[in-house]
């Protein structure tokens, strides 16, 4: 077995997947540890150059238009050194009426001082339908630094789905910035699922502009913060065409010393735009807390599962 | 018969006012019990109690189960004896499944147990197991739910405040079934409630009033002076017996 092909087995058990599925001609998949293009497949319809750096990569995807992908895209980004920065640029450009699917998985397993910083430029083109989750594992000791961004432009009648997790290991120090611009009847969803302990600190900038008519977003974020951990959650959606519509929805937990702090800006410039939001910050809810207990759980394990309930995937 | 629980001169006071006064009753090993009463005559409190749950604890009086003081026990410490509550309106878990849910509970976490519990109290298992116990689920499921999870815990005693509350009439009767699963099982179920189509599944019955048990008995006893007396009362909990001294 090459090195690379054992780096490879060995992230993705770290993410208990099955690399066999990259084995499958008709999944596209992208692998990288720090600067090394471990694996690289395309498909018909998707293009994808990589050029390696010397401190990450950088990578041009292109979607033809009315191409529909109907197994969803692996991409991986681990970084084995314990010391370190990997930097990615990805610049993606999906064409009209097409659709594609992305799971991206980010491992920094042995992580003492990693930076990991990701610049994204994406554009989805008129009709077409862009879905990326992005799944983050961490090593338990907190050395990692991670700074996702990303402007994104959604064109007519586009969908842009994005979802964030970082729930295993330490998260160590996060800041997410994305900012979004929708075009007439697009559709915009950010999800981020983030929990943190120690002395984690979360930073959450997430921006929607609703420019178009009928255009829609929806901004979610749920945090749990336990022991000294920190986040700050900035979520900004605005509304500038009429029949524009969104909602904006903090759900964050607060236990031990941890503190969280949300700032939701909503902003409508249209007498016929319409934004909603709502939050929840605080500890467990006791009701669930006790209805657990007089199940038997402990009130540790009945925390934790209250926790992992909130932070858990919606079910589509 | 053989008390499993006994309750001794239970005195709770809350916010300055006194609950429950000085109140006795012992409930029997594996049947299914009633405690009746109007409303505010400190039924869900008795339960409350009885769990320990926070903001109950400070009372006079005893709780004993199986010869033992609980009352200086945490709720999850009471639980792990068998005892638990089911409540009048249960809570909502964002993202949280029923599977995950019940299998917290059950004593057996098999999938096929799990599903079992849930098609009990009448939830098709097929389409409920996956869902999240939030507020997509109207409040009459989510009593079904936490009915299932008390089924799934294999109680020894199991107080269910006001068990039919929400439901639907047609689903009444699987609330009815599920509390013979529990009794068939040897579970001592306390059914909370004021109304007469709960109290006509128990086999003994309490009547509460004013924070103190004032009658025991067969159920037909209890239902014929409930219904008579209690339910067209107009003294809000200032029973006579307050004033006379003796019983309603």
């Amino acid at each position: 077995m090459s090195a690379d092909l054992t780096t490879i087995n060995d992230l993705y058990e770290k993410i208990n997947s099955d690399p066999h599925e990259l084995d499958d001609p008709n999944v596209a998949h992208l692998v990288i540890d720090h600067n090394k293009v471990l694996g690289q497949h395309q498909v018909p319809g998707l293009h994808m150059d990589v050029d390696e750096l010397e401190d990450g990569i950088k990578a041009v995807m292109r979607l033809d238009d009315n191409t529909v992908l109907e197994k969803q895209v692996h991409l991986c980004f681990g970084m084995y050194p314990e010391k370190g920065v990997q930097r990615i640029i990805m610049d993606v450009t999906i064409g009209k009426n097409a659709k594609i699917s992305l799971l991206s998985h980010c491992v920094f397993p042995y992580a003492i001082d990693v930076q990991h910083i990701m610049h994204g430029q994406i554009r989805v083109g008129e009709g077409s339908e862009y879905s990326y989750f992005e799944r983050h594992v961490h090593s338990p000791k907190g050395g990692v630094k991670v700074y996702p961004n990303a402007k994104v432009e959604i064109g007519k009648r586009a969908t842009f789905r994005t979802e964030f997790e970082l729930l295993r290991g330490r998260v160590g120090l996060i800041e997410i910035d994305y900012e979004a611009t929708c075009q007439a009847e697009s559709i915009l969803e950010m999800n981020t699922r983030i929990s943190g302990r120690a002395d984690d600190v979360i930073k959450v900038r997430e921006i929607g502009h609703l420019v178009g008519e009928h255009s829609k977003g929806v901004l979610t974020s749920k945090i749990a913060v336990r022991e000294n951990a920190r986040a700050e959650v900035y979520n900004e959606l605005t509304a500038t065409a009429a029949y524009a519509r969104g909602h904006v929805d903090c759900s964050e937990i607060v236990q031990d010393n941890g503190i969280v702090s949300a700032i939701p800006i909503v902003r409508v410039e249209h007498p016929k735009a319409h934004i909603t939001h709502e939050a929840a910050i605080g500890s467990v809810d006791n009701k669930q807390l006790e209805t657990l207990m007089s199940r038997g759980l402990s009130e540790d394990d009945a925390v934790e599962l209250i926790i992992s309930g909130l932070l858990s995937r919606k079910k589509k | 018969m053989m008390g499993v629980l006994e309750v001794k001169g239970l005195s709770l006071t809350l916010d300055g006012n006194p609950i429950l006064n000085k109140l006795d009753i012992d409930f029997w090993d594996g049947h299914v019990h009633a405690v009746v009463g109007p409303n505010g005559a400190g039924k869900s409190t008795l339960a409350a109690t009885i769990m320990g749950l926070s903001g109950y604890r400070d009372f006079e009086g005893d709780i004993i189960f199986k010869g033992e003081s609980i009352k200086d026990l945490d709720i999850n410490e009471r639980a792990k004896r068998r005892i638990t509550l089911a409540w009048q309106e249960p809570a909502r878990f964002e993202g949280l499944t029923i599977r995950d849910f019940i299998r917290s509970s059950a004593r057996d976490k098999s999938v096929d147990n799990l599903k079992r519990t849930l098609d009990e109290v009448g939830l098709d298992s097929d389409e409920y197991l996956m869902r999240a116990v939030d507020k997509t689920l109207s409040g009459g499921e989510r009593k079904k739910v936490e009915l299932a999870s008390i089924l799934a815990m294999e109680p020894e005693v199991a107080l269910l405040d006001e068990p039919d509350s929400g439901i639907d009439i047609e689903s009444i009767e699987r609330i009815f079934q599920a509390v013979k699963v529990l009794k068939d099982k040897g579970t001592t179920v306390i059914m909370i409630t004021h109304s007469l189509a709960v109290l006509n599944q128990a086999e003994h019955a309490f009547l509460m009033c004013n924070g103190t048990i004032v009658d025991k008995g067969v159920v037909s006893k209890i239902r014929s002076y409930f219904e008579d007396k209690c339910i067209p009362c107009p003294h809000k909990n200032v029973p006579r017996m307050a004033k006379t001294g003796g019983r309603v």
